[in-house]
């Protein structure tokens, strides 16, 4: 062991104590008398301060007999079997989407008896997943595509949400009319965000994207005589069935009295799990055709050079209002579902951290890759599900994973863009090697 | 040679200034139809401002620059570019992680016109490129990127090509092929080039006519070869003097 390593070693341990002696050393709890008081538990920082020093110390051994994995944006080994079985891989997950409510039910066909294999946790969980897989989808356009770093992308998926439940409960609209006006009013709202960060670049329009996403938030916890303020608004009604209601009467105008089956409460379930993966494929649907579209692809050039954009005649205005627009108009259908889904909506589901999460899915899942944004969403939703168990310290598992994927991946879990036009018919991916993160 | 009369481009009296600094001041000149017109100085003379300032980035405060007939001034850049303008831009920019045959449609996309035939002209002047056509522009060297850069500018089918600086960073034997096809495309298509190099010597051997800028001023003029016998061109663009 050199004085090198333990130098080293009580170094990190110093770093572990600055920083677990504020987090896990003191911490309020109520006293049985009902009062606050600080609880201290140095034992538990000496444990870990003790964990940091060993766990340095066996590191820097077993850096010593080989290298540490460095950053690499070299294609990682599961991208090439993703892109053979790329045929395969997108449609079987697509499968799995599809087929994943039938297991909810058992089925009696003759012979075979299939007994329910998913539960109404299942669904739940899934529809949450797909939720983000849309938002993902959506702001991948704006961040993926296009570029411009929105943070806050959260704004439009409320100003859809708070559509619906407006628009609903006020003048009675149905939900399948109330989705396109969601979607219009969030576009409306995107380009409003555009016009003034059009000059933007970056860390600035970071900022500006991200008050925006407060200045949202704050709107409708203060406009109480609209919004309801922080109490929210409730009651908001349920999606229909082409007219038919999921009520559990079993009625006439009902959804299991018009197919005369049995009423069950799953039935609305299974339904909103269709309508949210039909919303997300939707969202996938026109990302891809419009990739391949000149309008797409003047998006991918803005992202690499906007002077030589100016230079090839493109109208810088138009391509980046149009990226925001279409970006927040699918926000603003995920918004509507998100409100019709709930029944409830409260400006506490909007904060900044949900524009952070679904940053965090495109950035992981690699910006501008379809595949990886869904991938990254089942990882980071479902895995956060997961480990609900371990309770707090979970989110130490999410931030561990992040840094796991910085370190290692700084472009995300599928680097590598497929070109969007070939005259060969054939489409080899391109990687994302030597290239330097944001300016090439 | 001399300019037809009705000059392709002209700027009369040109100013622009970024922020307080006034970095053209009073340019004229013009660029008849199947010239090749350059223009030399030092750094910082305004050169490439005066290229951005005909693509209306930044905007001339005072002058008039009129383009095939019809005064472009006010125009908005895109606007601009549509009227069959190409601009080759400093530093070539080409789209890096965009492939070779994505960085040329996106030229061809203002256009609105079918790029097929216009992708076989630019594979037929730089092979190179067809070679290279599903790769990333950022992985080509440079001088392809060059070459990349003028293909994407030409697919427009542009009436006047504006380089910018087309031998910056290269090695001297890539420059004299990238200005023998420019050579080449004026005299077989009857291009009209305007050039902005440092490269004095070259360049005024290339162009038909040039001008000298200094802080922003136009300072001398004439033919390419008028001007390389000029002691003071040769003194301070040439480093032949003393």
């Amino acid at each position: 062991m050199s004085p090198a390593a333990l130098k080293d070693a009580a170094l990190t341990a110093l770093v572990a104590l600055a920083l677990f002696a504020p987090l896990v050393g003191l911490r309020t709890d109520v006293a049985p008398a009902g009062g606050l008081y600080l609880r201290q538990r140095w034992d538990d920082v000496a444990i870990l301060v003790a964990l940091a020093f060993a766990a340095r110390l066996a590191l820097l051994a077993w850096r010593g007999q080989r290298r540490l994995p460095t950053a690499s944006t070299a294609p990682g080994w599961w991208e090439a079997p993703l892109r053979r079985l790329g045929a395969l891989a997108a449609p079987l997950l697509l499968a799995v989407a599809v087929l994943l409510p039938l297991g909810a039910f058992s089925w009696d066909l003759g012979a075979f008896a299939i007994p329910a294999v998913t539960g109404r946790y299942e669904l739940d969980l899934g529809i949450l997943v797909l939720t983000y897989v849309m938002l993902g989808w959506g702001l991948n356009i704006v961040v993926g595509l296009a570029g411009l770093l929105d943070l806050g992308y959260v704004a439009f998926y409320a100003v859809g949400a708070y559509s619906y439940a407006l628009l609903a409960t006020h003048f009675g609209w149905s939900f399948w009319l109330c989705l396109p006006l969601a979607g219009i009013l969030a576009a409306f709202w995107g380009v409003l965000l555009g016009f003034p960060v059009l000059r933007l670049r970056g860390d600035y329009l970071a900022i500006v994207t991200l008050a925006f996403g407060e200045i949202i938030r704050i709107l409708l916890v203060n406009w109480v005589s609209l919004t309801g303020g922080p109490n929210g608004i409730g009651g908001i009604p349920r999606p229909t069935f082409f007219g038919l209601t999921f009520s559990l009467s079993g009625g006439p105008g009902t959804f299991a009295g018009f197919f005369g089956i049995e009423p069950d409460p799953s039935h609305r379930v299974v339904f909103l799990y269709y309508l949210i993966l039909g919303l997300a494929l939707l969202t996938n649907w026109v990302s891809i055709r419009l990739r391949r579209q000149p309008l797409g692809r003047a998006w991918e050039a803005l992202r690499e050079d906007e002077i030589a954009c100016r230079a090839l005649g493109i109208n810088i205005t138009v391509t980046k209002l149009t990226a925001f627009a279409i970006g927040a108009m699918f926000g603003g259908f995920a918004g509507a579902f998100f409100a019709t889904r709930q029944a409830f909506v409260s400006p506490e589901s909007f904060t900044f951290i949900e524009s952070a999460i679904i940053l965090a899915i495109v950035v992981l899942g690699g910006m501008g890759s379809q595949i990886g944004v869904a991938v990254a969403a089942l990882v980071m939703i479902g895995g956060f599900e997961l480990f609900r168990d371990l309770q707090e310290w979970r989110m130490l598992v999410f931030g561990a994973a992040m840094v796991a994927i910085m370190v290692l991946r700084p472009r995300g879990l599928v680097a590598s863009r497929t070109p969007t036009v070939t005259l060969t018919g054939r489409k080899r991916a391109i990687s994302g090697e030597l290239v330097g993160e944001g300016h090439g | 040679m001399s300019a037809p009369a009705a000059p392709l481009l002209s700027l009369d009296g040109v100013s622009a200034r970024y922020g307080a600094v006034e970095a053209l001041r009073g340019v004229s000149l013009h660029v008849g139809r199947g010239e090749i017109v350059t223009l030399i100085g030092a750094n910082g003379a305004g050169k490439s401002t005066l290229l951005m300032t005909i693509c209306g980035a930044p905007r001339a405060h005072a002058g008039r620059i009129v383009f095939d007939g019809r005064d472009i001034t006010a125009l908005p850049t895109h606007a601009i570019m549509r009227l069959g303008l190409a601009q080759v831009p400093e530093g070539r920019r080409v789209f890096p992680r965009m492939t070779v045959l994505e960085n040329l449609l996106m030229g061809a996309e203002v256009a609105g016109h079918d790029p097929a035939e216009d992708l076989e002209a630019v594979f037929a002047l730089f092979p190179r490129l067809r070679e290279r056509q599903g790769q990333r522009g950022g992985t080509l060297s440079g001088g392809e990127q060059q070459m990349l850069a003028i293909g994407r500018a030409l697919m427009a089918r542009p009436k006047l090509l504006l380089l910018d600086e087309p031998s910056l960073g290269l090695a001297p034997l890539v420059v004299r092929q990238i200005f023998a096809t420019i050579r080449d495309l004026n005299l077989r298509t009857g291009l009209t080039v305007l050039l902005v190099e440092q490269n004095a010597n070259l360049a005024l051997r290339l162009a038909h006519r040039g001008y000298v800028l200094v802080t922003g001023r136009i300072t001398m003029q004439g033919t390419g070869a008028e001007l390389l016998a000029r002691q003071e061109v040769r003194d301070a663009y040439l480093g032949t003097g003393r």
